[in-house]
């Protein structure tokens, strides 16, 4: 992030003093189309430099933020800020964002070079100048000397650059990434994503990414804003979502989880087959004490000890998987409902219980987060 | 290995129905070339003379100028109207949507002449039964079914994000039209106007009601002409005509051939 000292120091529109003004603010936005409403009430700032996921299922809302933030849609109600002037009523040409769409929509008729420059074009930069800035742009991305190519003549990852570069070349008030990698095969995918990350720190614009896979986004963002039915349930650091999801759609949507039923005795803790556990404070407020709740623990708090140990529930394993550096375990126990997923990590682990095998579950003694029961 | 009793069967249902669907062509052509002053087949000697008097013959010479006329005006005009329409019924959702596209598609289902007819007495009636506005006007109601077809079918290979990323990197409306949609649709308009000109320049029915003397296309001369004559000029004249058309699709193929490659690239 920039260093915050640098930003301009004044009262915003909500009347916080002293905020500095975020490269993007959604105040109150809701969109319906039809009967359906795709955004209720949205509200969501986007600091400068910061990399922000809006992640969730298709049909979330996470895409009708993108297209409000871009003007291609418009909002019902709200307000939406660029650095801190409101662009509600912008048209689209005129809000200075950078887009990369996930098939890149590079212009088929005109060469890298023109693709890039178009943007410098539309606002009447002058020739030598488009020409040094397209070039610095390509320099960028990596591909300098591609300038006389046609799209068709590049692979997906190229084009990836090059539509990167022609939305980076404008010097965009924000970048918005629609789920710019999932046409990419899973090795270039985790080499651009690490590329796309250096060079949006090194130039510190301010980006939103949508996306729908929740390893993209905790590897990438510097916030994550989960959304589920029009909704954003939780805005926090990759770290904090994981660590203490706010609700049980962004326990299990983000990382993988294993649901226990468990009994609430006091705020911030639960009892599971006799077991006492810390839970993480805030989702149980609004249950009682002695109420039936959920103990949603993670493949890695969990771990496997041999039957019958003290502190142990008993378990049996049904499959296992080996993954190189870790091992799966999928094991039965009565306390939840599902097979519980466990994960060893080291390469021996496989070797250690044969499938069928009746062994004791080691569950979490603080950290884990237990939740009401839902849907 | 021996080709199955089948295949032999197909390939001969195909070299019929193409001998069928060549044999009228080929009649004419040759009788084209006949000496004898009457239209028969087969010839019993060989002249170009009929060739000549179809080039030369007056009412053909102002018959194809009219219908040149006529189709250029009516192509253009069509294919203006087509795009608009086919754009909008591309990417807008409005109500009566399905309503405008029946009645545009309409013509196909009402005969030329009750086009041509039904012009024709709404021309008297108005005072223009013997411009070339009415020919023109009937000739675009029966042409632009088929190219808001044409033209929504490029359409349609047209990403709607090309115009989103041209527009968010600063370009208004009319400037995404001229860089982006119109230069990516160019295939698609040119060959729905050639598809126009075409349909336009061999239109005969309705144009027999809508046509004056001064107006008559070439077409409505060759029915003329036919109503008075029966020597070879008219198969002379065919033949020229099948000659041109074919030698503009051909080119007109080759242009789309590279159209087709264009739009494989863009929905990628």
């Amino acid at each position: 992030m920039n260093s915050l000292a640098d930003l301009p120091r004044t009262t915003d529109i909500a009347g916080q003093p002293n905020a500095a003004k975020p490269a993007v603010r959604i105040d109150g936005v809701s969109k319906a189309f039809g009967d359906v409403t795709a955004l209720h009430e949205a509200w969501l700032a986007v600091g400068r430099g910061e990399f922000l996921t809006l992640l969730g299922p298709s049909g979330c809302g996470k895409t009708t933020i993108l297209n409000l933030i871009a003007g291609f849609l418009e909002a019902d109600s709200g307000e939406i800020f660029l650095d801190g002037a409101p662009i509600t009523n912008d048209p689209a040409h005129k809000r200075q964002i950078g887009i990369v769409f996930q098939n890149y929509a590079l212009f088929p008729h005109m060469t890298v070079e023109k693709n890039v420059g178009y943007g410098l074009r539309m606002r009447g930069v002058d020739k030598t100048e488009i020409a040094r800035r397209v070039g610095e742009a390509l320099e960028l991305v990596k591909l300098p000397g591609y300038g006389g190519r046609r799209p068709r003549e590049l692979s997906g990852g190229q084009q990836q650059r090059i539509a990167l570069a022609r939305a980076l070349v404008i010097r965009p008030k924000v970048l918005l990434l629609d789920e710019p990698f999932s046409a990419l095969d899973k090795n270039l995918r985790s080499a651009m994503q690490v590329e796309l990350k250096e060079i949006q720190r090194s130039l510190g614009v301010s980006t939103v990414f949508v996306t729908h896979d929740q390893s993209e986004a905790l590897s990438m963002s510097d916030r994550i804003a989960v959304m589920s039915a029009g909704r954003i349930r939780q805005i926090a650091a990759p770290g904090e979502i994981y660590r203490a999801p706010a609700d049980r759609f962004v326990a299990s949507f983000v990382g993988d989880t294993n649901i226990f039923q468990a009994t609430r005795v006091s705020p911030t803790s639960v009892i599971v087959g006799g077991f006492l556990i810390d839970v993480m404070p805030g989702p149980l407020e609004g249950t009682i004490d002695g109420q039936e709740v959920e103990l949603f623990a993670r493949p890695e708090e969990l771990s496997l000890t041999s039957a019958g140990a003290p502190g142990t529930l008993p378990a049996e394993v049904v499959t296992k998987v080996y993954q190189g550096g870790y091992s799966d375990f999928y094991v039965t126990t009565p306390l939840a409902a599902e097979r519980v997923l466990v994960r060893i990590h080291g390469p021996a682990a496989l070797e250690l219980w044969p499938e069928g095998a009746k062994i004791g579950l080691v569950l979490p003694k603080t950290g884990a987060n237990a939740f009401p029961p839902g849907e | 290995m021996k080709t199955p009793l089948l295949t032999w069967l197909l390939r001969l249902v195909v070299m019929c129905v193409v001998g069928f669907l060549l044999l009228p062509a080929v009649v004419v052509f040759i009788a084209g070339f006949n000496d004898r002053a009457i239209l028969s087949f087969p010839p019993q000697s060989f002249s170009l003379r009929w060739f000549e008097r179809a080039l030369t013959y007056p009412d053909f010479r102002h018959g194809l100028r009219n219908a040149l006329i006529v189709m250029v005006w009516t192509s253009t005009i069509s294919i203006v109207v087509g795009a608009a329409f086919a754009y909008a019924l591309n990417r807008y959702e409005f109500r009566l949507k399905h309503t405008l596209e029946a009645i545009l598609m309409s013509p196909l289902m009402i005969p030329h002449f009750t086009i041509g007819l039904g012009l024709l007495m709404l021309g008297t009636q108005m005072g223009f039964a013997r411009t070339f506005g009415i020919v023109v006007f009937s000739h675009i109601v029966i042409v632009l079914p088929f190219v808001i077809r044409s033209v929504y079918i490029s359409m349609q290979n047209l990403d709607p994000r090309l115009e989103k990323a041209a527009t968010s990197l600063g370009a208004p409306p009319w400037r995404v039209l001229v860089t982006i949609v119109l230069p990516l649709l160019a295939p698609g308009l040119f060959s729905g106007w050639l598809f126009a000109a075409i349909l336009s320049f061999n239109e005969f029915t309705g144009s027999l009601f809508v046509t004056s003397q001064a107006t008559q296309t070439l077409p409505v001369a060759m029915y003329n002409y036919v109503r008075e004559y029966a020597d070879p000029t008219l198969a002379a004249l065919s033949t020229i005509y099948i000659v041109i058309t074919a030698t503009l699709l051909t080119i007109a193929n080759l242009y789309l051939g590279l159209g087709k490659v264009l739009n494989v690239e863009q929905s990628r």
